[in-house]
């Protein structure tokens, strides 16, 4: 079982490959709209590999107005 | 489809509807790669009449009102119906809204009955906000988890009445609906749309775009907006077709769905039609040089042949693939919520997939007007309506002006609300707050507004007062939000941007703590609400004798700065 720590850098990493952009760009706290300049389409695409990567289904209401990562990783956690 | 001007009310049109088409199928429901339902109007029927009834048992009217909070889902719609053929008034409401917005407009609503979906109303019951509502006693929860804590709620799937009930008729007068355009930090603009609104709009836009059974319409733009209740519910029942729900909005499960369930019609906003373009060009553009230059030659053929007029059996014939990847029976796509740029909607059209784009709001019932395609235009949002008079009020040198309308689909007025009403609507003539001018060919084209305001490319109407009580108490002399494009006109609709117009204390700096405190404060708002830029005024804003803000004063001030060099951004 992966502690949120785990989690939680696992979508940092996944999310940085995703956008493409250099491992530990991102941070836990990030506000993914602003730090990736994103739109709520891309935000659900990101999510898709998400899911994919931890084999979960992650209904569009428990990502309802999440923007951070730390919140987006408490969310997968607890469908883990 | 029925004859609608035989009819009173949107409940008793749907109730004969109902009857004719019982044997087709009205909702399909999927989640995923999964079907999760199927129902015929029959079924339909059973649902809402039993959910109908149990409302009557437990006192709901005439006039009663009831608010949806919930997903596009079969549910919606079947509590819709309910909720008419008791008589009642809909309060549809926004479920992207917060727990504490939500609450907000169903207090000024006046709702008794709240119906909504369990992981939403966990978040209600659960906000501050709540305390402050007295009305919404009854509330209905689909879906909930067996063994849940219902917060005072009841299970919607459990809310059933055993016998008939008893239809209630209306006028053609009479308030259908409540829909919220605005105001969930200010000034709530509760829009009162009657039972003719919603007939007469219905018959205008299936004179252009007919619905008919076996048709079938993908529902993804939210019920409680106005174009998808309309073109996702009571226009389609009327006519016997089907909608398509979606339980999720991932890019992928929209894309697989257009084929397998072989989509007829679908409304988008920009937003999502942007994301689809660009998912077809990366497939175009993967592939090999040959094939590419075969395509460009398909496309070009193609354009030639639709100038005029689409022709839907040459294009699928011409662009095979392109139009399998859509269920080989898409009609239409249309668009609508916000602006749309041309560029976007020219490249679906090369393709031979018409989208209609229309211009529109709430106030006005739906749409206004709306590209017959008879040719299609990329750059203006087409002709009014059938019904629709469309005029533009002190026109400039170049006929820019504000829109004006006078139809049977403008609302009756804002709830509570008779200044503001008295304000909008003059002399029967709605004015829009938008600006355009009609083109030789009598098409509507679109300027820039007159209104404080902007539209997001998904279709969100942002009004700066309302995301001002987010910066109270800022440690600034004083502050305001603008639309950029209110105050600079730049003769585009599109990409529209919110600035925080600051006035600090003498002395004080602009500096990083204060910047640092903008940034959070602006993150607490949703992602589509937020400021872009901020712009400093070294002068005290013109008020009124009660101290309010002159922003149409504080706006000419502000224009005669230079924005480049002006809006410092975030």
């Amino acid at each position: 079982m992966r502690t949120l720590e785990q989690t939680t850098q696992e979508v940092l990493d996944l999310a940085a490959k995703h956008f493409q952009l250099p491992a530990g760009t991102l941070a836990p706290g990030d506000d993914f709209f602003k730090k990736l300049g994103i739109d709520s389409l891309q935000t659900l695409e990101m999510l898709s590999r998400l899911e994919n990567h931890f084999g979960i289904e992650l209904p569009d209401y428990e990502v309802q107005g999440v923007s951070d990562f730390k919140t987006l990783a408490e969310r997968i956690q607890s469908r883990l | 489809m029925l004859d609608l001007s035989r009819y009173q009310s949107i409940g008793e049109a749907l109730r004969d509807a109902l009857d004719k088409f019982s044997g087709e199928v009205c909702l399909i429901e999927a989640d995923r790669e999964r079907e999760k339902e199927r129902l015929t109007y029959r079924d339909f029927k059973e649902r809402a009449h039993a959910l109908s009834k149990a409302l009557q048992d437990g006192g709901f009217s005439a006039g009663d009102r009831a608010s949806i909070i919930m997903t596009n889902q079969s549910k919606w719609l079947i509590s819709a119906y309910a909720i008419f053929f008791a008589g009642g008034v809909l309060v549809p409401l926004d479920y992207k809204l917060t727990p504490d917005e939500q609450w907000q407009l169903l207090k000024h609503s006046g709702a008794s009955v709240l119906v909504t979906e369990y992981p939403i109303w966990r978040q209600l019951g659960g906000s501050p906000g709540r305390l402050a509502v007295g009305n919404a006693q009854t509330v209905l929860v689909t879906e909930a988890p067996a063994n849940c804590d219902l917060a005072g709620a009841q299970r919607w799937e459990e809310f059933r009445g055993a016998s008939e009930p008893v239809f209630v008729a209306h006028k053609r007068t009479d308030t259908a609906c409540i829909v919220y355009s605005s105001g969930t930090g200010g000034r709530p603009k509760g829009c009162m749309m009657t039972h003719e609104n919603y007939l007469e709009q219905c018959v205008a836009l299936t004179s252009i775009y007919p619905f008919w059974p076996g048709v079938r319409y993908l529902s993804i733009l939210p019920t409680n907006h106005a174009i998808d209740f309309m073109v996702g519910f009571f226009g389609p029942f009327t006519c016997g077709a089907t909608v398509v729900h979606l339980r999720t909005l991932r890019p992928e499960y929209v894309r697989e769905a257009f084929p397998k369930y072989r989509i007829t019609y679908v409304s988008l906003v920009p937003l999502v039609l942007k994301n689809l373009q660009k998912g077809l060009q990366a497939r175009l553009d993967a592939l090999p040089l040959g094939k590419r230059k075969v395509f460009n030659v398909l496309v070009g053929i193609n354009k030639t042949l639709t100038k005029s007029q689409p022709r839907l059996g040459i294009s699928r014939r011409l662009l095979k693939q392109v139009h399998e990847a859509f269920g080989g029976e898409l009609r239409a796509i249309i668009v609508g919520g916000a602006f749309s740029e041309p560029q976007t909607l020219q490249f679906f059209y090369d393709l031979g997939i018409p989208v209609a784009n229309g211009y529109g709001l709430t106030e006005a019932g739906t749409a206004i007007t709306v590209n017959d395609l008879k040719p299609f235009r990329a750059d203006t949002v087409g002709k009014p309506l059938p019904g629709m008079e469309v005029r533009i009020v002190n026109p400039s040198a170049d006929g820019v002006g504000e829109v004006s309308v006078r139809s049977k689909t403008v609302m009756a007025g804002y709830l509570n609300e008779p200044e503001l009403t008295a304000e909008t609507i003059v002399d029967g003539w709605l004015l829009t707050g938008d600006l355009g001018r009609f083109d030789e060919a009598g098409h509507l084209q679109l300027t820039g507004r007159k209104k404080n305001m902007i539209v997001t490319e998904e279709g969100k109407n942002i009004y700066p007062e309302d995301i001002e009580t987010v910066f109270e108490s800022l440690p600034v002399k004083e502050f305001c939000v603008f639309a950029a494009n209110y105050i600079w006109p730049k003769r585009s609709m599109v990409g529209e941007k919110l600035v925080l117009v600051l006035h600090l204390e003498p002395g004080q700096p602009y500096g990083e703590e204060l910047h640092r405190e903008i940034n959070a404060r602006n993150n607490r708002l949703l992602n589509y609400k937020r400021i872009h830029g901020v712009v400093r005024l070294d002068e005290d804003f013109p008020r009124t004798a009660s101290l309010k803000i002159k922003r149409n004063v504080l706006a000419e001030r502000l224009a005669k700065l230079d924005s480049a060099a002006a809006i410092l951004p975030l």
